[in-house]
């Protein structure tokens, strides 16, 4: 394998998990865009979807590989999608609605505290051990000039692209997106115009959360699912929300893509051992906080009283 | 029944050091940090390696624990703290992961999943405080949370403390009152985290042995418990929460039902506890303490 199909290679990789991470961070960011506030639970939202969807995938996918397994995938991830959505629009309702007009402080630790109920919950109920997707389809990777691409990997950049653009065109578009971008850029004066803000900060739940089921859905097929994977998961796509500039759509998006090449580059190219892996997102942060805390397509924030 | 009582204050002692930090951190100046548990390991690897590999005696080791684990606090809180919002938060989750995750892969130096075992048991004076005659465990530990409760009172009894105080509620005011309101938070943070370094210093020499599994985000979890449930800004009140957290922690062995409650009911209690105070009671069951006049510096709605 000559070097260049070997960098090409590690650019597929990079790219496939930096997709996930980016349908991930979009939930962190149009939550804080709107509400300033991050989201703890939302990894642990992930990891619930994706187990509804690992579960419905099992149920109904039969024995035989062919076009239903297909079908099957993509109900399964759907369902999930809804799960998600759910969870999260009730999660919103009871635990950070009432905290609404409390300290900056009281949001944040309900979040903890949601966050490390769902993750046990599922370690009670689903057990501890890490599951994965029986395969949908032969995963016989595809050869194009050394570089060898997996139908999964495939799989994962087509939702990604197709979701991207999906949730662009419905934010840049739509009137309720329309609303979004509203509220987050001041909120009292979006309800002055008659935008009821609470409606849409459910909804902006609902469509994050439902964003990080897909890719958790994805992490099932390509890695593995565990109950405590929120934590992690979750944590790197923050970074990847911070890196683009957080509250920004194309940021999140934008931070995902490299944090995910960062991965695979530093393990692949700079020799970062494996186990270390996690610690490239977190220098990451310190790194664009230190010198580009905005992000890199964020603006400046003035501070006003 | 006995022993298992004085196994719980002993940890209740333990975890009142890092809870003491966190109040200073959550309490006093209002931000949220969420590694007690990583720094709880860097003071636990201090003291088990310098005592182990070394032959250094506890007692020194404790100040150097405090020391490093107040420099990786330092390193977390200048790029974060420089900056408003929640970055901290998020930087201090991270943090407790990638201490894990060293502590396990740094096999030259930490020995790995395995951790270090035969770390010397303390003495004073010549006397040995064995662990396994818990009573003088019990004054060691319990000597140290005295100490740490009267050094953090007076500190934010002091104009310091008001100004951690004036930093929580509106940061713009503080500063432009003349507090660098950076060097406190950072200040702050560092002090908060050299403590927990010192419990874990106390728990190296309790336990004897350490391992990374112990230091898991739980830990920072139910330090954040016991100051949300005692009562952030109240030091008294976070001692109390250590103690109500511990007997949570233990009351399935306690009353014997340790194989029919599951080890996630009190992990998903301890979450519930946080969401539930937050919601009813964010003052926590002592509520904070008032200084001067009691009710005329109170602002309008509960903190």
């Amino acid at each position: 394998m000559g070097s260049s199909a070997e960098f090409f290679q590690h650019l597929v990789n990079g790219l496939t998990l930096g997709g996930i991470y980016a349908l991930i961070a979009l939930g962190y960011t149009m939550v804080y865009g709107i509400l300033k506030f991050i989201n703890f639970a939302h990894g642990d939202i992930l990891m619930a979807g994706s187990y509804i969807g690992l579960f419905i995938y099992n149920a109904i996918r039969g024995q035989a590989i062919g076009a239903w397994t297909i079908v099957a995938f993509f109900i399964a991830m759907l369902a999930g999608m809804i799960f998600s959505a759910a969870l999260g629009m009730a999660i919103e309702k009871i635990a950070y609605k009432p905290l609404r007009r409390a300290t900056r402080l009281a949001p944040l630790l309900s979040a903890i505290g949601v966050s490390f109920i769902l993750s046990n919950s599922a370690a009670w109920m689903w057990g501890t051990r890490s599951r994965k997707l029986e395969y949908p389809f032969h995963n016989t990777p595809i050869r194009i000039k050394g570089v060898s691409i997996t139908p999964h990997q495939i799989l994962i950049l087509v939702v990604v692209v197709v979701t991207m653009i999906a949730l662009k065109l419905f934010v840049d578009r739509s009137r309720i997106g329309k609303a979004m971008r509203a509220t987050s850029l001041d909120q009292d004066t979006a309800k002055l115009m008659g935008i009821r803000s609470d409606k849409i900060i459910t909804i902006t739940f609902a469509i994050g959360s439902a964003l990080a089921a897909t890719a958790g859905f994805l992490i099932a097929l390509e890695i593995k699912i565990y109950p405590s994977m929120g934590t992690m998961t979750g944590l790197k796509a923050f970074v990847a929300a911070v890196v683009g500039g957080i509250g920004n759509i194309s940021g999140a998006m934008l931070g995902g893509i490299l944090l995910g090449l960062l991965e695979t580059f530093g393990v692949a190219l700079l020799g970062i051992p494996y186990g270390l892996r996690d610690t490239i997102a977190f220098v990451a942060l310190i790194i664009i906080l230190l010198v580009k805390p905005e992000g890199l397509l964020g603006k400046v924030e003035k501070e006003k009283v | 029944m006995v022993n298992f009582i004085l196994l719980i204050l002993i940890y209740t002692g333990v975890y009142a050091l890092m809870a003491i930090g966190q109040n200073l951190i959550t309490g006093y100046l209002g931000l949220l940090s969420l590694t007690q548990a990583g720094f709880f390991a860097i003071g636990s690897y201090v003291t088990a390696i310098l005592t182990t590999t070394y032959g250094v005696n506890f007692w020194v080791s404790v100040p150097l624990a405090a020391l490093l684990s107040g420099f990786f606090g330092l390193l977390i809180g200048l790029p974060t703290l420089r900056l408003k919002g929640d970055y901290l938060a998020i930087a201090t989750l991270g943090f407790g992961e990638i201490v894990r995750n060293i502590l396990n892969n740094w096999d030259k130096v930490t020995k790995g999943p395995m951790g270090i075992q035969r770390i010397p048991m303390v003495s004073i004076f010549g006397m040995k405080v064995s662990p396994y005659t818990k009573w003088g465990f019990l004054a060691l530990v319990w000597v140290f949370v005295v100490v740490f409760y009267v050094i953090f009172e007076r500190i934010t009894q002091s104009r310091i403390g008001r100004a951690f105080e004036a930093i929580r509620e509106d940061e713009i005011a503080a500063s432009s009152m003349g507090i660098n309101t950076t060097v406190y938070k950072v200040w702050g943070f560092v002090l908060g985290a050299s403590v927990a370094g010192i419990a874990g210093s106390l728990q190296a020499v309790f336990i004897l042995s350490v391992t990374p599994s112990v230091f898991t985000f739980m830990v920072s979890i139910m330090v954040l418990c016991m100051v949300v449930l005692g009562g952030m800004g109240n030091f008294l009140a976070v001692i109390l929460g250590a103690f109500i957290i511990q007997f949570i922690s233990y009351f399935p062995q306690l009353v014997g039902l340790s194989n029919v409650i599951p080890p996630q009911f009190k992990q998903v209690l301890f979450g519930l506890i946080l969401v539930i105070m937050m919601i009813w009671r964010p003052q926590g069951i002592l509520g904070r303490q008032t200084r001067g006049a009691p009710g005329l510096l109170r602002k309008g709605g509960e903190r």
